[in-house]
């Protein structure tokens, strides 16, 4: 009788590929950087092109970010997100035209202070309209995906409408406050400065939710309950609360980008959210809904490629990013970071 | 006879089948009931929003999957006939091309996005058909060589669907020309999809697709392969709302995004399905009638209403005309709410 | 005999179409191990989560330490004090052993004492304590899923199925922790299959079968009457082992 093949557990390091697969979605930013850098001719282009990119990015996870976390806490997935977003952008620019002696004034000071006020204005607005629609439209459907869908879309058609009866239906020209106009020079290479405000706020908001999510006791019950809700329950927390509070911050969320979206096209229009939710799905699609890390890498990207594509062929820009979502999907169906679901 | 025409789904209650055939007859002989080129004009609107809602139904309705690329399939079979049409030599022929290879490429590609987001989550499918669908609306508003962007297409028809088309005279004072017999090309083709649909619906196909609504994991136990249900579902839909794409092309023989690509004509549909009643073939009926007529006829209401409210301050703009989307926007959520089986599933409760 | 810590008074529980639960009478004395028995599907675990709020209670009531707590929602039942292993052992594999423990002590940061106790009960999860639970042994998960209830003193502990599915060597650490459990004086309503277990751990007893408790009473009388186990169970446990 031959001796049975001996099962030693071997402890060899895995293969170089194997080892890399988690930190491939973070990999995938630089890599399209790098092959932006090969395929753009000039590489002063490149920079103001990775600067817009990375801005337009970062704008986008601060309104998607909200709607991944909802999702992932409550299984609710929102379609009316982006009315958030327009709200945030009617109100924080009535504010900024409102205070246009503060905002054409020459003073970084002023500017900013206006900027600010907007902001705050902005994001109550958005948050308290959050917590207005999470209770009148969301909750009513909890666990019903078909009339989540429904609803929410209702819910947003009606306070699209709700935008123009206030404001009136034609769009609402915007210019930025003063010392954000123009840009600076870099190797080269011209940065516009409000691009490069809006790349230092995303990443700010970024590191301060990655904070909360990973350091805050809030955090844990919020990432444990995207997981399983019911044991988080089990512990003794009241989940119910914890979502109105994430729902309400995220429509904060859409409305500061919302605002800081508007100053950046320079242009508003109450159908600007609803836009935007066509970006904003792709990317919480690619990233894996629920995860806002994913969310985090695959707006960078999705910003990217817009730019990089709209510089090297303008008619292939728009489905580009239908293209990344396709070749994101053939690889990993849930997403770039997939989200642990315990049920 | 008549029962086995409709699949043996019967209306199942006596007021909505006094509507029903009420609405038939109205269409089966509107230009003879209501001549003028407007009235006209709304009964040919009516029978190819039937078919598209209903085709809309299908999904969701009796499966369960919200789809937003419903205006693009819709939007295919259109360009097809359009592009068909403009390029090939006048005729049937043409007609008879752009009409088939719409529903083909419409079938395909709601085959390919249920290939990516089916076998996922049924949710992906909403927000997939969401984003692709916008994209070929811009994308067919950018490529003006092919279809003529934003101002759309447009084309010559076989003559014989025209108003120079002239044979005999006059019948209870209707001219009988060639725009006649377009409008019955438009509503027998509705009628016959319709009862196709009709058969789809009742078909052990149709039964499995409900039960799979109902609990897709029993239904996966069962044995039932989801994703095939579903994505059939899906293809069948899309390549029916293409042919009521075709449809619309013949009869306006103009085609252009807003007409037929438009987000707005998305939210009509899902308006007229759940106003109607979700899964019931014959809420698309009464959902897409009186939506139709309500588009057309009501706004001259809310004019005449926001007049009369002028002194009041912002009374008026709510109910100016412009904002009619807004009250059915209210109108909506209130029916999911409360009305989950819209006006048919009020009628036969009733009975 | 005092009053008891836990009493359930005739609960029926549906779940969709179905009975499950069709009049619990149970009682959990204060302080010692009150063991669940029964053949599979009898509805122990449908009880253990219908005590916990995760089903509700179609009729009959749910008395904790004298209240009733049959109609408060989840998370104010485990505010009244129930410590909670699940079935599936409840684990956030995304947060660290650490994050896990952090999150179950829910009135404030962890006492220490009790924190070095829980690791010289399960070793293991000193070792891991900074490391992703999603990478856990099975063995090591269901540690960390009792710990997360030991980590603050509990009323009530509600542990389902410990040792399901453990090798011989875990499930001697796991005894030997809930009987250390037990001498502190806890209450505990445990579900068990492994009859030489539930014999060691046992104060008390009861019987499920259909949906109902059939049988109540001291653990040693059970397990010292073969022809007892065999009519209520089915077969004898002894043999099953």
């Amino acid at each position: 009788m031959s001796a049975a093949p001996k099962h030693v557990p071997t402890m060899a390091q895995a293969g170089l590929l194997d080892r890399l697969a988690p930190w491939m979605p973070v990999l995938l930013v630089p890599i399209i950087m790098l092959v932006g850098l090969a395929a753009i001719p000039s590489t002063s282009s490149w920079l103001t092109l990775t600067v817009s990119g990375l801005a337009m990015g970062m704008m986008i996870f601060i309104m998607a970010s909200g709607m991944t976390l909802v999702f992932g806490l409550m299984d609710v997935i929102n379609f009316g997100h982006g009315v958030f977003i327009s709200v945030g952008a009617f109100v924080g620019v009535s504010v900024l035209l409102a205070l246009g002696q503060m905002t054409a004034a020459p003073s970084l000071v002023l500017n900013l202070l206006a900027m600010l006020l907007a902001v705050i204005a902005a994001t109550i607005a958005t948050g308290a309209l959050g917590w207005a629609f999470e209770r009148v439209i969301v909750k009513p459907v909890y666990g019903a995906h078909l009339k989540q869908i429904l609803v929410t879309m209702g819910g947003l058609i009606v306070v699209e409408q709700l935008i123009v009866v206030l404001w009136g239906p034609e769009e609402i020209y915007i210019t930025r406050p003063e010392a954000l106009k123009g840009a600076v020079t870099f190797a080269g290479a011209a940065l516009e400065k409000y691009r490069l405000v809006a790349v230092g706020m995303g990443l700010a908001l970024f590191l301060a939710m990655r904070y909360v999510l990973r350091s805050t006791k809030i955090g844990l019950i919020v990432r444990a309950g995207v997981e399983n809700g019911e044991m988080v329950e089990a512990l003794g927390y009241r989940l119910r609360l914890v979502f109105v509070g994430v729902f309400v911050a995220g429509s904060a969320l859409a409305g500061l980008g919302g605002v800081m979206w508007g100053l950046y096209q320079e242009v508003i229009t109450a159908h600007m959210g609803q836009q935007m939710m066509i970006m904003i799905f792709i990317v919480v699609i690619i990233g894996g809904l629920g995860s806002v890390e994913g969310c985090f890498i695959g707006a960078l990207m999705v910003g990217l490629l817009q730019n990089y594509i709209a510089f090297l062929e303008p008619k292939a820009a728009l489905i580009s990013n239908i293209g990344l979502m396709v070749a994101i999907l053939m690889w990993r169906p849930q997403g770039m970071i997939p989200v642990v679901k315990a049920k | 006879m008549l029962v086995k025409l409709l699949s043996g789904d019967l209306p199942r209650s006596k007021l909505l089948t006094a509507i029903l055939v009420a609405i038939l007859i109205c269409l089966a002989f509107a230009p003879f009931l209501f001549p003028g080129i407007r009235s006209v004009d709304t009964a040919a609107r009516i029978c190819i929003f039937i078919l598209l809602v209903a085709s809309y139904d299908l999904v969701l309705g009796y499966t369960g999957i919200v789809s937003f690329a419903h205006t693009m399939f819709f939007g295919i079979g259109a360009y097809g006939v359009a592009l068909a049409c403009s390029h090939m030599e006048r005729g049937f022929g043409a007609l008879i091309v752009g009409t088939l290879s719409g529903a083909v490429v419409a079938a395909l590609a709601a085959f390919l996005i249920g290939l990516f987001s089916l076998r996922v989550r049924a949710i992906f499918f909403a927000m997939i058909t969401l984003a692709v669908a916008s994209a070929v609306a811009v994308l067919v508003s950018q490529l003006s060589g092919l279809t003529g962007g934003e101002d759309g297409l447009n084309y010559k028809i076989p003559r014989e669907l025209t108003p120079a088309f002239k044979f005999g005279g006059e019948l209870l004072g209707v001219k009988l020309n060639g725009k006649l017999l377009n409008y019955y090309v438009v509503f027998f083709g509705a009628l016959m999809l319709f009862l196709l649909l009709l058969r789809i619906v009742n078909s052990p196909f149709g039964r499995v697709l409900q039960a799979i609504r109902e609990n897709d994991f029993r239904a996966e136990a069962v044995g039932y392969r989801v994703i095939a249900y579903r994505t059939g579902a899906a293809c069948i839909s899309a390549a029916i709302a293409a042919l009521a794409g075709s449809l619309y092309a013949i009869w306006l023989r103009y085609v252009g995004p807003d007409t037929v690509l438009s987000f707005e004509i998305m939210v009509d549909i899902l308006l007229m399905v759940v106003i109607g009643g979700m899964g019931t073939m014959y809420g698309a009926v009464i959902g897409a009638t009186l939506f139709v007529v309500a588009q057309n006829y009501l706004q001259e209401l809310m004019q005449v209403a926001s007049g009369a409210v002028e002194s009041v301050p912002l009374l008026p703009d709510l109910l100016s005309p412009d904002r009619w989307l807004m009250w059915l926007g209210i109108l909506f959520i209130l029916s999911v709410y409360f009305f989950p089986t819209g006006i048919v599933g009020r009628l036969r409760q009733d009975d | 005999m005092s009053d008891p810590m836990l009493r359930l008074e005739g609960v029926y529980t549906d779940i969709a179409q179905y009975h499950i639960l069709q009049g619990v009478d149970l009682d959990v004395p204060r302080g010692g191990v009150t063991m669940l028995l029964g053949r599979n599907g009898v509805g122990k675990t449908t009880t253990l989560r219908t005590i916990m709020g995760h089903w509700r209670a179609r009729a009959g009531k749910v008395m904790l330490d004298g209240q009733d707590i049959t109609a408060l929602p989840v998370p104010a039942i485990a505010r009244t004090g129930v410590g909670f292993v699940p079935e599936n052992m409840g684990i956030f594999s995304d947060l660290t052993v650490e994050e896990n423990m952090v999150l179950a002590a829910v009135s404030g940061p962890i006492d220490q004492a009790r924190l070095d106790w829980i690791f010289e009960a399960f070793p293991p999860l000193k070792t891991f304590w900074k490391n992703h639970a999603g990478n856990l042994s099975g063995g090591q998960k269901q540690m960390l899923s009792i710990a997360r209830a030991m980590v603050e003193e509990r009323r009530l502990y509600l542990i389902d199925e410990p040792t399901k599915g453990l090798a011989p060597a875990i499930i001697s650490t796991m005894a030997r922790a809930l009987r250390d459990l037990k001498a502190q004086g806890a209450s505990i309503l445990l579900v068990e299959q492994n009859f030489s277990v539930a014999k060691a751990l046992g104060d008390t007893c009861a019987v499920m079968d259909d949906g109902r408790v059939i049988w109540s009473g001291a653990m040693a009388e059970l397990a010292g009457d073969a022809a007892l186990q065999e009519r209520l169970m089915g077969l004898s446990m002894e043999a099953h082992q």
